[in-house]
């Protein structure tokens, strides 16, 4: 009965709403993305039995409990690690990572990279606030250096790891960043990434008003975020700006910034395309710039078998070549003898 | 080939060691003799030895490998203490193991390999072989590479390629020696070398060289006839302790009707567990080779989780790494097995050779209260029952099992009988599918064991984790109490296990003066030194134990009813500090830390001390 019900009854929003009070501090961008994801999800086809959702640890961790679906909250930093054997036994499950840029990028910053080279079929969102909130305020793997935290009184001596570049340098194929406050392109990235065959990795930006306050705010405030932002759209100019009269010019292999007008036409302008891993460098480079856009959307997609279901081909194929396991007839492979 | 001329010497049992450099080939020299002897039909034991560093220095004391067999016609339990026969390919292996041949025992020596260069390496000021210091025992010396050189002439092969034949030579002689038919290794080499004929081919000659020389030569006055041992009925073959881990992680799949995983990080002694599972893929088996020790036992988790039969193996080193994540399958209460190949430690320790010393950190190595069942297996062939046990455990109660075996039955051998695999307990899971009154915490059962329901089935999504949770609803919790309950509700579902553990029945009698009492690969030492000695008609019993924890019901009773107890364990006394702890009964602890198994002769005169000391 219940999987008559599942099954014909579209699924909404409300379906992926567990009873679980959720305790993120009022205000926080978690809210905000937990509502993108819940969203999309009923769009996705997928039976609400089939979704898996990992956790690590950290405020952003705690998002599997919030979600009326099979959840598992592991430990810090492992969560791709789970979520591989989960869904390397079973690749029916729709397997979604949440984490944090401390659970991904340091404490599990050995899993992240391999879950991505593997090309396992996942989504990882990893919730980017540059801090540590749920130790109350450290600096994180994402702060940039100088950052004076609790435990930098005189600011982080670390340079900061490029989440996108990492994830090109370990092979992701398919590596986007959203950010909390931008739900139309969120929604547009969520989708895509749920679509993509393969690890999809999804940096969120992400607002800590407790400890780190105002981050990303000047791409996300009204005044300012149409300047500071570029969102990239495949074959489409790079285009920014109030009136979308700027854009971006490679010179050699820089990125510089060009007024559309007299001097430089729309055709000056770079094409984005997404399946140029070159290109998907060079705009991943522009994270930390503060004279270039900060890039938002897909950065990089490419599309190539995935880990499980090599696993399943070389199961079949072992099958065909040997037959189906007999274990009588392993035992009794070699050098055996009868005792009467 | 001439007519055999020669006498033959009936005897009950030998044993032999192989031993030559890294390079000499002795594993597997000492391999195929084993599946022989196997064949031929007489009980044995393996003890292959081989240094830490894949590429020592040719010719080096460090760079020495050995395998060790003893065969019989009784039923034997250990690979042997005294060597009868010591075949050494170059000095540095005679001056490793000379020690351990018993008097007028035989050496099988090569020539080739006694340079001058390689005396040095190994110490000799001159060579042992004419200067009279190898008197007490009866010395075959041959120059085994120029005759398997002159066998393999037509062939045409490079040098370096007719010297890597000789172990073959020398395992032709053994086999003349004791009077044996080749096929198999003939066999073997035709299957290993079959894209290399000439190789093939020049393995055979030396073989087939070796035997002939046995025959013909003077220096053998006899060979020697081991008649086959009294085996019960049945089909056997040669098993290594971690061949046998794989096949009953197999046979438990099978019969759970669940896909096996194995996730894991490659580590020595526990490698073989991965390389053997990885070739079953036809058996539906997923093996994932992880990042790192941590991700084996993660992956294994998440697989846990989606359904599978879930396991991963390591040695000390990578259980260290791994036993935050034991404890999160044990709050979340979910099905794993662990398998600690253990060796030497701290740290990288002796990578290569056994130990007992993790029991403890089996026992309380995680953080909290974390209790988990704890089983060791007693010898090669018991791994297999051993990890069928453990995965049935794991399965029935939903918590994750620890499986310790060691460096010594890992990778030595005995004669395995095949089980019939009807007659084997059918493993039973606590998978559920019907929503109606599911709650992922549900405890109400009688051994505390909580549903397993899976990713996948409709109407039964909930959350599980790190975080302490209520009891039946599996809710998130902070509450004292509950709290309180959840760590005494973990620590019941394991006692609970103790219900079906059976009670130990003593090897000898249920009381006395001594209670030799063990845990582990030391089995085989502990029972044929406790025989040995009631042989002589002292009052000595033995008890071995599979159950670590829980420990059987009735052990407690048994140890009142000895004088002593000794406790004779590769490491410094850690199941003493459990009996100690559990039983307030005194112990008296026997240690041995080499990095070797125990051998019959230490343990029967520790016995002796004890019972006349
Ligand atoms: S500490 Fe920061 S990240 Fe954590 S819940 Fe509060 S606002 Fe959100």
């Amino acid at each position: 009965m219940t999987d008559t019900n599942t099954m014909t009854t579209p699924l909404t929003r409300k379906d992926f709403v567990s009873n679980q009070e959720v305790r993120w501090c009022p205000g926080c961008g978690d809210y905000a993305i937990l509502s993108q994801v819940q969203k999309i999800l009923p769009k996705m086809g997928i039976p609400k039995e089939n979704f898996l959702f990992v956790s690590g640890i950290g405020c952003s961790s705690r998002f599997p409990y919030y979600m009326e679906t099979y959840g598992f909250h592991s430990i810090h930093g492992r969560a791709t690690a789970l979520a591989s054997g989960a869904k390397v036994a079973n690749p029916e499950l729709s397997v979604w990572v949440i984490t944090g840029d401390g659970d991904a990028m340091s404490i599990g910053g050995n899993h992240f990279i391999h879950t991505l080279r593997r090309n396992i079929d996942m989504n990882i969102l990893m919730f980017n606030n540059r801090i540590y909130g749920l130790t109350k305020g450290q600096y994180s793997p994402t702060s940039e250096i100088g950052k004076v935290t609790k435990s930098s009184p005189l600011g982080s001596l670390d340079y900061p790891f490029n989440p996108p570049a990492l994830a090109l340098g370990a092979g992701g194929t398919f590596i986007a960043r959203a950010i909390d406050r931008d739900q139309g392109a969120s929604l547009e990235i969520l989708e895509r990434a749920a679509k993509h065959k393969g690890t999809s990795f999804v940096e969120y930006y992400q607002n800590c008003l407790i400890f780190n306050d105002g981050v990303f705010s000047h791409l996300t405030e009204k005044n300012t975020k149409d300047d500071t932002v570029l969102h990239l759209v495949h074959n489409q100019p790079m285009r920014f700006g109030k009136d979308n009269n700027k854009g971006l010019r490679l010179v050699g292999s820089q990125f510089e910034v060009i007024e559309l007008g007299s001097k430089f036409g729309i055709n000056d302008v770079f094409v984005h395309n997404e399946n140029d891993k070159n290109l998907a460098m060079l705009l991943s480079e522009l994270t930390y710039s503060d004279v270039l856009p900060t890039p938002v959307g897909i950065f990089y997609v490419k599309d190539t078998p995935t880990y499980e279901t090599m696993v399943e081909d070389q199961i079949e194929r072992a099958i065909k070549i040997k037959g189906k396991g007999d274990l009588n007839k392993l035992f009794n492979s070699s050098g055996t003898w009868v005792v009467e | 080939m001439s007519e055999t001329k020669k006498q033959v010497t009936e005897l009950t049992d030998v044993t032999i060691r192989f031993a030559g450099d890294s390079g000499d080939g002795m594993q597997l020299t000492g391999t195929q003799f084993s599946d022989n002897t196997a064949i031929f039909g007489n009980d044995l034991a393996t003890f292959p030895d081989y240094p830490a560093e894949i590429r020592a220095p040719a010719g080096s004391l460090a760079g020495v490998s050995s395998f060790q067999i003893q065969f019989s016609n009784r039923d034997i339990h250990t690979p042997g203490d005294d060597l009868d026969v010591l075949v050494s390919m170059n000095p540095a292996a005679l001056k490793v193991h000379l020690a351990d041949l018993k008097e007028n025992g035989m050496i099988i020596i090569n020539d080739a390999n006694f340079t001058k260069r390689n005396l040095q390496l190994a110490g000799y000021d001159s060579n042992p072989v004419d200067d009279g210091s190898l008197s007490n025992f009866r010395v075959i010396h041959v120059d085994m590479t120029k005759l398997v050189t002159i066998a393999t002439e037509e062939i045409g092969l490079s040098p370096k390629l007719v010297a890597r034949s000789s172990n073959m030579f020398a395992l032709g002689i053994v086999y003349w020696m004791y009077g044996r038919k080749f096929d198999n290794t003939i066999k073997f080499i035709k299957d290993k070398f079959s894209s290399k004929p000439d190789i093939s081919e020049a393995n055979v000659r030396a073989l087939n060289a070796g035997f002939n020389y046995g025959e013909t030569i003077e220096v053998i006055k006899t060979s020697f006839h081991i008649s086959k041992a009294v085996f019960e009925p049945g089909t056997y073959r040669n098993m290594m302790g971690n061949m046998a881990v794989a096949y009953g992680f197999l046979a438990a799949a099978q019969s759970s009707g669940l896909n096996l995983f194995y996730g894991g990080y490659p580590i020595t002694p526990a490698s073989d567990i991965l390389h053997y599972l990885s070739g079953y893929k036809h058996f539906n088996v997923k093996t994932f080779q992880a990042e790192d020790e941590i991700a084996g036992v993660v992956s294994a988790i998440g697989a846990a989780y989606a359904g599978d039969l879930a396991v991963t193996a390591t040695s000390g080193p990578g259980m260290a790494l791994k036993t935050e994540a034991i404890g999160l399958a044990i709050i979340t209460e979910l099905p794993l097995v662990i398998v600690n190949v253990q060796r030497g430690g701290p740290s990288t320790g002796l990578p290569t050779k056994t130990e007992q010393s993790d029991l403890l950190q089996a026992m309380w190595g995680r953080h909290g209260e974390a209790p988990c069942a704890i089983l060791a297996a007693s010898s090669p062939a018991d791994c297999f029952e051993a990890t069928y046990e453990a995965c049935r455990i794991a399965l029935k109660y939903m918590m994750p099992v620890i499986l310790l075996t060691d460096g010594y039955i890992a990778n030595g051998s005995e004669p395995w009988k095949l089980p019939d695999l009807d007659k084997l307990p059918k493993l039973t899971t606590r998978r559920v599918t019907d929503p109606e009154g599911y709650q992922s915490f549900d405890h109400s059962s009688e051994i505390l064991a909580r549903p397993w329901a899976i990713p996948g089935t409709p109407g039964m999504e909930h959350r599980i984790g790190g975080l302490e949770k209520s009891d039946g609803l599996g809710h998130v919790s902070h509450n004292p109490l509950n709290h309180h309950h959840m760590v005494k509700l973990r620590q019941k579902k394991v006692d609970i296990i103790a219900k079906e553990i059976p009670d130990e029945i003593p090897f000898g009698d249920t009381s006395g003066d001594l209670l030799v009492l063990g845990w582990g690969g030391t089995k085989g030492a502990l029972r044929s030194a406790v025989a040995r000695a009631r042989g002589e008609g002292k009052s000595v019993s033995h008890v071995h134990l599979r159950y670590l924890n829980p420990l059987p019901n009735n052990l407690g009773e048994l140890l009142l009813k000895y004088k002593k107890v000794l406790i004779p364990e590769l490491n410094l006394g850690q199941l003493a500090i459990i009996i100690r702890a559990k039983y307030l009964v005194d112990t008296i602890s026997f240690s041995k830390l080499q990095g070797k198994p125990f051998t019959i002769t230490e343990v029967y005169q520790r016995i002796i001390k004890e019972i006349e000391g």
